[in-house]
């Protein structure tokens, strides 16, 4: 077990071994998205109360689900990093903050649109979109903290101390966000929770959370292997394949 | 079960006889305590500043919204706490760069003394000379605010515990950002998404005051937040002033 | 009074050049080393690494022939540094700030030691002026009135002499060697010559080599 994390901790096996799993993480999500899409939008029954207009949640509720997961992993990867001094998860941690900031986006945004044809207006300060936004600010400020050091070794301890401490404050702050809402506004529509959803509604909805997670390990593998030849371009198996290709 | 135990003991005492750290810690400590407290007095006018900027800041509300004495109770627990968040957050750029220009700080992680415990001395430092002052002086702001009568006490309250809890988070991105050239704009991009439990609660226990439900169940919530900062937070501000002195 | 500090395979780069690669170093008691080179060739980073404070090199460090992680409060607790920023507060008087220092080593309080430090430095006079009133060669010794207030075994000295005037320098010159005859240990860079002292010197490359090999 542990030689095995000590290889894939190795860059250039893990440079060889995730060009053989990214062609399957691609492949699936392609196809989780693809048949996720079709199904949800063209064949799932229309909502009842909202018509056509719940499809959203196909794209909505992945985003959200991923911008919560891909913190939470940038911090796993980040405690790896600080324990084990193992590089990959720093280079996992670094590829992953844009893409986690990107599907936030995505929920909000998302979650706006929606906004039109159920509230009547882009924004509501709704317990789901106001932590969403704090998430948010939380990835920018990742980002920014690892980018403002002139170090890279320096910038990557400094990313990981504050996406733990972040992950650490996601679920206080989710729960006083709630705590907050539920006493300014009672909520009398919620766009999410319902009694019973048919299984023609949600089972396209899984495919796409299921898709959506192979689309975030593709991204990542993908940029982290851009990434690998990159910081150790000068070592030797680099410049290798480099002669090798050319 | 004796037997073994005793040896233990003698073992430990050898070693608190043989070397200073164990022993000094708490001299160390009033040390910090005391050259940060005599540093913030001797430069009067930085205290000050946060109080000055608080009033200012509650004089800008009335001024951008409305005189209006009904509406500015309403909001006037919001204002005030969000007014003192930002006051506390003003001098917290300040509360390790002296050291690290200096090259104290370098001295207190060279220290054989445990350093979660001397940042932590540091923070107590802060607090005293930033938060429980805003606390103090928030009720005369919420005078000016209408703020209704009988939620005055939640006020400095919830604002002295708050503020503790918001200075130990903040001298976390305080330490990640200390070895920055231009580290302010960031720190506070860091902090204030951190700071939202504390506001919401700490906002939270003056207006249920006013609205007269009950208070302790904010407060109660606001010691937690604050206990669990004390735990946590002393560890990764030890460890962020590591990285920034790495450079 | 043991000592012995080792270093094995010492390597440190900085945006992508090496400044020293495969440094082997293992330093004893009684001995003065110098470390040498020209600016920007790594001195002060192997200072700082060599007392524990960087984190970002690779190779091992030794303390009393124990790894560094395991021998670190006993070795912080035999350690002197003196880096670049001398570690004086502007606003606090010479005898305040070495009163911190003092209760940071865990020395008992003691007005009288930290008096005649300051004497011993030559600032008998000056011990309850603001630091910053004082000339930057002041502000130094200020700093320099530790190495006899607080006794450590290992003294690590970054520049020490800048800013200190000719008989300043001869005065610490004959400090740094009596304190190595009596058994410690003394790290520094320094422009000056030292020619009176018996030294040991390490000296780094020319501002490192290209980390390409």
């Amino acid at each position: 077990m542990w030689a095995f994390i000590h290889k894939l901790g190795s860059p250039k096996w893990f440079y060889a071994i995730s060009s053989r799993l990214l062609p399957w993480f691609w492949t699936t999500a392609v196809l989780l998205i693809g048949v996720g899409t079709v199904w949800g939008l063209a064949f799932a029954p229309a909502d009842y109360q909202q018509g056509n207009s719940y499809r959203i949640i196909y794209v909505h509720v992945p985003a959200a689900f991923l911008a919560q997961s891909i913190f939470v992993s940038m911090a796993v990867a980040g405690l790896i990093f600080m324990v084990w001094k193992i590089k990959i998860a720093d280079m996992a941690a670094a590829m992953m903050a844009p893409l986690g900031a990107a599907m936030t986006f995505v929920g909000l945004f998302s979650g706006a649109v929606w906004g039109v044809p159920t509230w009547g207006t882009w924004w509501m300060w709704d317990a789901r979109l106001t932590s969403m936004l704090i998430l948010f600010f939380l990835y920018i400020g990742v980002i920014a903290l690892r980018g403002a050091f002139s170090s890279r070794h320096s910038a990557s301890r400094a990313a990981s101390v504050l996406a733990m401490v972040g992950v650490i404050n996601i679920p206080i702050i989710k729960y006083s966000v709630d705590w907050w809402y539920t006493l300014h506004q009672p909520s009398s529509f919620s766009m999410t929770s319902r009694p019973s959803m048919p299984a023609d509604m949600w089972l396209p909805l899984l495919i796409m959370v299921l898709g959506f997670y192979c689309f975030f390990v593709a991204v990542t593998l993908m940029r982290m292997r851009s990434e690998i030849l990159r910081r150790e371009s000068n070592k030797r198996w680099v410049r290798e394949l480099a002669g090798e290709l050319s | 079960m004796r037997g073994t135990e005793a040896p233990m003991v003698e073992e430990e005492g050898a070693r608190v006889s043989r070397g200073e750290p164990r022993g000094g810690l708490v001299v160390a400590l009033r040390a910090t305590l005391k050259r940060d407290l005599i540093l913030l007095l001797r430069r009067r006018s930085e205290l000050m500043n946060p109080l000055v900027f608080f009033a200012l800041v509650i004089t800008l509300f009335p001024i951008g919204i409305s005189p209006d004495p009904v509406l500015l109770a309403t909001i006037a627990p919001g204002l005030l706490w969000v007014a003192a968040l930002l006051a506390a957050l003003l001098s917290l750029d300040s509360l390790f760069r002296g050291d690290f220009e200096d090259g104290s700080l370098e001295q207190l992680l060279l220290s054989p003394q445990p350093l979660p415990a001397l940042v932590l001395a540091k923070v107590a430092v802060h607090w005293l000379m930033t938060g429980l002052p805003l606390a103090l002086m928030a009720p005369v702001l919420g005078l000016m605010l209408s703020l209704p009568a009988g939620s005055y006490g939640v006020l400095a309250l919830s604002l002295a515990v708050g503020t503790a809890s918001l200075s130990l988070i903040g001298a976390i991105g305080a330490a990640l950002t200390v070895g920055l050239s231009r580290g302010g704009v960031l720190l506070s991009l860091l902090v204030l998404p951190l700071y939202i439990p504390v506001l919401i609660f700490g906002a939270g226990a003056v207006k249920a005051t006013i609205m007269g439900d009950g208070v302790t169940a904010h407060l109660a919530i606001l010691g937690a937040l604050l206990a669990v900062a004390l735990m946590l937070a002393p560890w990764a501000i030890a460890a962020s002033l590591r990285i920034s002195i790495n450079g | 009074m043991t000592l012995r500090l080792q270093a094995r395979n010492l390597a440190c780069e900085r945006d992508d050049r090496w400044l020293f690669e495969g440094l082997d170093l293992d330093i004893h008691a009684g001995e003065i080393v110098r470390i040498e080179g020209p600016n920007g060739s790594g001195k002060t980073t192997l200072l700082k690494i060599l007392s524990g404070q960087l984190s970002d090199y690779q190779g091992e460090l030794f303390w009393n022939s124990l790894p560094m992680e395991r021998a670190r409060t006993d070795f912080l607790s035999s350690l002197l540094y003196l880096g670049h920023a001398p570690g004086v507060k502007s606003a606090l008087t010479p005898l305040e700030n070495l009163a911190w220092y003092q209760a940071m080593t865990g020395d008992p309080d003691s007005e009288s030691a930290r008096m005649a430090a300051l004497e011993g430095v030559g600032l008998g006079g000056f011990e309850d002026l603001p630091t910053g009133q004082l000339s930057a060669g002041q502000q130094r010794r200020v700093a320099l009135a530790r190495l006899t207030l607080t006794p450590r075994l290992l003294w690590v000295l970054d520049e020490p002499f800048t800013a200190i005037d000719r008989q300043g320098v001869l005065a610490l010159e004959a400090q740094l060697q009596s304190h190595a005859r009596a058994g410690g240990c003394v790290l520094v860079t320094t422009h000056h010559e030292l020619r009176s002292l018996e030294l040991r010197r390490i000296h780094l490359g020319q501002g490192g080599d290209d980390a390409r090999h």
